[in-house]
């Protein structure tokens, strides 16, 4: 598919949402597909740094929480626009991503993925014992009472979310088409032989973990308007970190579009199963699906449909 | 606030639970140092056995370190089936890196779940005539509810370094990690080598969790706690180091406990993982690393 | 099941299989109910963190659904309860609520359990103009200013100093007069917002705080915390804390031999079957807060049934055996609703919000009393002493005695021994 073809249906995606949201009053879907397009804007960018380069972040809450804690300091200290909301939040993980990139991606993978879950136990105790975001305590922010263009602050947060969705599958795809793509797919395979080669490997690892960062945060960035309650134990919930990694290996980890199928599927049948079934099997199934996929498919949704396609065409 | 009592009495305390973070630390050791398996896992094996022990000690008055011992035989077969899986699905493959992380993350949900689905989340804990009592020598409080799991720990160490240096099977797992044709030569089969050697390092869960729920009541959930502080101690003390290990366990809890006195216990956890990502940052091979 | 490096038939059924679940699950959404039943919606933790007291307040609920349908529901139609989980995880609110009103269109909706899930519904609750009843969360009406927002929690017009108020107050008429205090919270939302509020308390009272420090819920030995409490030497230790830390304070104080002249204040636990008996004689002396205990003075109308019916179902469910801390308000906050539907013969939020506003309750924890922020217009944060408990045995706790209660003055049964050493034995 051509990027041309894609740029108009992503257009097309983002005025049929804003459509929607004029004909669409039951808030209830917003909300189900904001937290399902969030993960789609997670898992793109955990693939980025876990798929296409081979490097397996466990701490993803750790830069989705910066995300949402930059925005709710923000929100608190100027009241700042919410365009600023999400470059600020983005910024701030990507340098995140680009600090603990940098102490720890001359080692080799197991360890970044170490140092991942210290990074996310540290910043949640820093965030606990700071009392500007109101520590253990949380921090209320309320929403704007009005909002241009749309009827209600919901609306607009899904609208943004289907923007920021969209974004980072375009930055995955230009990423994967790119030359820092073939870098970093060279990382995964032999990251000694792509040195040898000449491939700057610590500086493609560099700009993977920043951009994989930097979108992790741009999704958190919405968060305190989201709940208008936020403390750290939800910011930095083990949930993000799961999914983000059980929704692209479901998915596929090669493409861009293995974390798109990944969270679609995986979290719409987390929020239907919220809604119906609605117990601790939700979590055993996850798991148990993570299991089996990664077992039986190792290559994802996307793995089996190249296979039949190739089947099909021989 | 100072004081050399209060100094003791921390770093005391630090050295009991230290050594109670080593045997929880031990199956990573063999897995991921030895066998550079990421068993991000062992917790939640960890919290089976202390689940082990307390139906050990609610439904057949056991006392809890028994049935931890009891649990180990079960825990070592258990071990045996997740390699051969492990094996069968990545290593065989050569894929064991991502795929192998997240098989060992899908097994957390799987475990913690079921344990979720049976017990619920009620705290539970275990009796033991000498759990509340206290050993006084000189100045020094000990409780029991700490030596004793610290001594068993001790124990299990010292078990383990025996098994690994002084037996062949104990050799041939040191030397699996290193050469797998030699091994071969020498008459063993690496993949079997391997699979004892995880099959030893879930059965120490069995006690490790036993040895948990001494120390506190437990829910299926706790075991995350300490997904990050087993790494932290493998790293820092040198991965597949039975020693190493011990070392950065005692090391891990006297910072632990000196953080909590004097800078105020919501550090502690900061500092160990702060810790950790110093080490991984200027020295990654551990203090008593290769 | 792998040939030639490419997964065979067998497994690709399987992972249709997992696929087909996957989808099948969308399938099985709940069909729209027929018109008739009054549909009372609400997310409850069943899962995560809280679920040992969601889960009982579950089944105080359901009881008070049967109680009301089979007296011939309200208004003359059955009462039925519409609940998700939401895993003691805020993020989960929006979604179930909006689908509470949206989609299965409820007639009213109540909160879950604990200041994490009440206050992400509120803006939902506020938008459409909502009576909102609610289950324990700790001010959270001071941020949102709601004039139909109402807390079951009995907690007072003051939350944060009116929970340690009792404590304070009890220490400062003993003589000789405590002059140092020391604090130890969790860091997590309610026992932080208790800790603020002693704080307030003991500057009030011209206390000086010798400890004040958190510790993170996730601490396995508290043996540093006690013995750097004991180093301060204080008259007085207020710790706010959940379940296991509480046992875990208890316990260490006693390894460490603390002598504070009084203990205890802010503790979640104590007041559960399963601490209790976990705990036994350790728990001698300890001064802590309680919402009910089974003694004379506390005897409400409809409270023994209530109870002999909840620790029946509660055999075998996981929940608190005994039921005496959230299960009667679980149960007291659905009367309130049901009385004000009632009353107003309808099911018009704002007249109910307004009812509700402006009169007094009978329910199974007694009167019970707005005042204008949704708080109890009266405090009942009782201070209960636990006293003479000799073994571990669940029949001490299941009727009166063992538990003094020593605040408020109207509720008082009991004395206090003082100091916390002479108890203890």
């Amino acid at each position: 598919m051509s990027g041309r073809v894609l740029l108009a249906v992503a257009v097309a995606l983002v005025l049929a949402a804003v459509a929607l949201t004029r004909v669409l009053e039951n808030q209830y879907y917003y909300f189900a597909t904001y937290v399902i397009l969030q993960y789609v804007v997670l898992a793109t960018a955990w693939n980025i740094l876990g798929g296409y380069t081979g490097y397996v972040n466990f701490g993803s809450a750790a830069f989705f929480a910066t995300g949402a804690y930059t925005a709710a300091v923000l929100i608190k200290a100027v009241a700042a626009p919410f365009p600023v909301l999400l470059v600020a939040g983005g910024l701030v993980a990507g340098l995140l991503g680009l600090g603990i990139g940098y102490l720890t991606l001359r080692l080799r993978g197991v360890f970044f993925a170490i140092a991942t879950l210290a990074l996310a136990v540290v910043l949640q105790t820093l965030v606990v014992n700071w009392g500007y975001v109101g520590g253990s305590r949380g921090i209320y922010t309320l929403r704007p009472a009005r909002v241009p263009f749309f009827d209600n602050y919901v609306e607009f947060l899904f609208v943004v979310m289907v923007v920021l969705a969209l974004g980072a599958l375009a930055t995955a795809r230009w990423i994967e088409r790119s030359w820092i793509g073939r870098g970093l797919v060279a990382i995964r395979d032999n990251e000694e032989a792509a040195e040898c080669m000449g491939v700057p490997t610590l500086r493609l690892k560099l700009v993977a973990t920043t951009v994989s960062g930097a979108l992790m945060g741009v999704a958190g960035a919405p968060f305190p308007y989201y709940l208008t309650y936020m403390e750290p134990t939800s910011a930095f919930n083990l949930d993000y970190a799961i999914n983000s990694l059980a929704m692209p290996m479901i998915g596929g980890t090669t493409t861009w579009v293995g974390p798109l199928v990944g969270a679609v599927l995986l979290g719409a049948a987390q929020q239907v199963a919220t809604v119906t079934i609605s117990s601790a099997l939700n979590l055993l199934i996850v798991g148990l699906v993570v299991v089996a996929f990664v077992i039986l498919a190792p290559e994802g949704i996307v793995g089996l449909f190249r296979r039949w396609r190739a089947r099909a065409r021989a | 606030m100072f004081s050399l009592d209060l100094l003791t009495d921390a770093v005391v305390a630090g050295i009991l639970l230290g050594g109670f973070y080593a045997a929880v630390s031990l199956g990573i050791t063999l897995a991921f140092g030895l066998l550079d398996i990421v068993n991000i896992a062992h917790p939640a094996f960890v919290i089976l056995g202390a689940y082990g022990a307390y139906v050990g000690n609610s439904r057949l008055g056991l006392d809890p370190i028994v049935a931890g011992l009891l649990g180990m035989p079960v825990f070592f077969l258990l071990g045996m089936v997740v390699y051969r899986v492990y094996y069968a699905s990545f290593e065989k493959r050569g894929d064991e890196s991502l795929r192998g992380l997240v098989f060992f993350f899908g097994i957390i949900f799987i475990i913690e779940v079921s344990l979720l689905l049976q017990y619920g989340v009620d705290y539970r804990s275990v009796d033991a005539a000498y759990l509340g009592a206290t050993l006084e020598l000189g100045p020094i409080t000990l409780p029991f509810r700490l030596a004793i799991p610290f001594a068993v720990a001790l124990g299990l160490t010292l078990l383990l370094h025996l098994f690994l240096s002084r037996t062949f099977w104990g050799r041939a797992v040191k030397a699996v990690s290193q050469d797998h044709l030699a091994l071969r030569l020498m008459g063993a089969s690496p993949v079997r080598v391997k699979a004892l050697a995880f099959a030893i390092a879930i059965a120490t869960a069995s006690v490790a969790g036993a040895l948990l729920i001494m120390i506190g009541p437990i829910e299926p959930s706790v075991g995350r706690e300490y997904i990050g502080r087993v790494f932290a101690i493998a790293v820092l003390g040198g991965m597949g180091s039975i020693g190493g290990t011990l070392a950065a366990s005692l090391i891990l809890g006297v910072l632990e406990s000196l953080t909590s006195t004097f800078y105020g216990p919501s550090w502690a956890l900061a500092v160990s993982f702060g810790i950790l990502l110093v080490v991984l940052a200027v020295r990654p091979a551990g203090l008593f690393g290769r | 099941m792998v040939r030639n490096g490419r997964p065979g038939i067998r497994t690709r059924l399987v992972v249709m299989a997992l696929i087909a679940t996957l989808a099948l699950w969308g399938a099985t959404a709940p069909a729209a109910l027929a018109a008739g039943p009054i549909k009372i919606g609400f997310g409850m933790a069943l899962t995560g963190a809280l679920a040992g007291n969601g889960k009982a307040a579950l089944i105080a609920m359901q009881m008070w659904a049967e109680d009301v349908n089979k007296k011939g529901g309200l208004l003359g139609r059955k009462v039925e309860l519409v609940y998700y989980d939401d895993q003691t995880k805020p993020a989960t609110v929006p979604g179930i609520y909006t689908k509470l009103l949206d989609v299965d269109k409820v007639d009213f909706v109540v909160s879950g359990y604990g200041t994490n899930v009440i206050a992400p519904a509120m803006p939902i609750i506020m938008e459409r103009k909502l009576a909102f009843v609610t289950l324990f969360g700790m001010a959270v009406n001071e941020k949102f200013n709601y004039p139909y927002y109402f807390q079951i929690m009995p907690t007072g017009p003051e939350p944060l100093t009116d929970w340690s108020k009792g404590f304070f107050e009890i220490a400062m008429k003993q003589s000789p007069k405590p002059k140092t205090v020391a604090i130890a919270a969790a860091d997590s939302e309610f026992a932080q917002n208790a800790a603020a509020g002693a704080r307030q308390n003991a500057k009030k009272y011209g206390l000086r705080i010798v400890y004040d420090k958190a510790y993170p819920p996730p601490t396995a030995d508290f043996t540093p915390i006690v013995r750097a409490i004991q180093a301060t030497n204080p008259d007085l230790v207020y710790v706010a804390s959940y379940p296991p830390d509480s046992a875990g304070m208890i316990r260490a104080a006693h390894e460490v031999g603390l002598k504070p002249r009084m203990f205890g204040g802010g503790m979640v636990g104590p007041q559960y079957a399963s601490l209790q008996t976990a705990l036994g004689p350790l728990l001698n002396g300890i001064v802590n807060y309680h919402f009910f205990v089974p003694e004379p003075s506390l005897k409400f109308p409809g409270i023994d049934a209530f109870l002999k019916t909840y620790q029946e179902r509660a055999k075998g469910a996981g929940v608190d055996a005994l039921g005496y801390y959230l299960p009667p308000y679980a149960y007291a906050y659905l009367q309130i609703l049901g009385q004000a539907v009632e009353a107003t013969k309808g099911l018009d939020q704002k007249k109910i919000g307004e009812y509700i506003r402006a009169n007094t309750f009978d329910t199974v924890v007694g009167k019970v009393k707005f005042a204008p922020n949704g708080e109890w217009a009266q405090s009942r944060v009782l201070m209960v002493q636990f006293q003479g408990i000799e073994s571990n045995d669940l029949s001490q706790f299941s009727g009166p005695g063992h538990r003094a209660v020593l605040y408020p003055e109207q509720w008082k049964a009991g004395s206090i021994v003082y100091p916390y050493e002479k108890a203890k034995r």
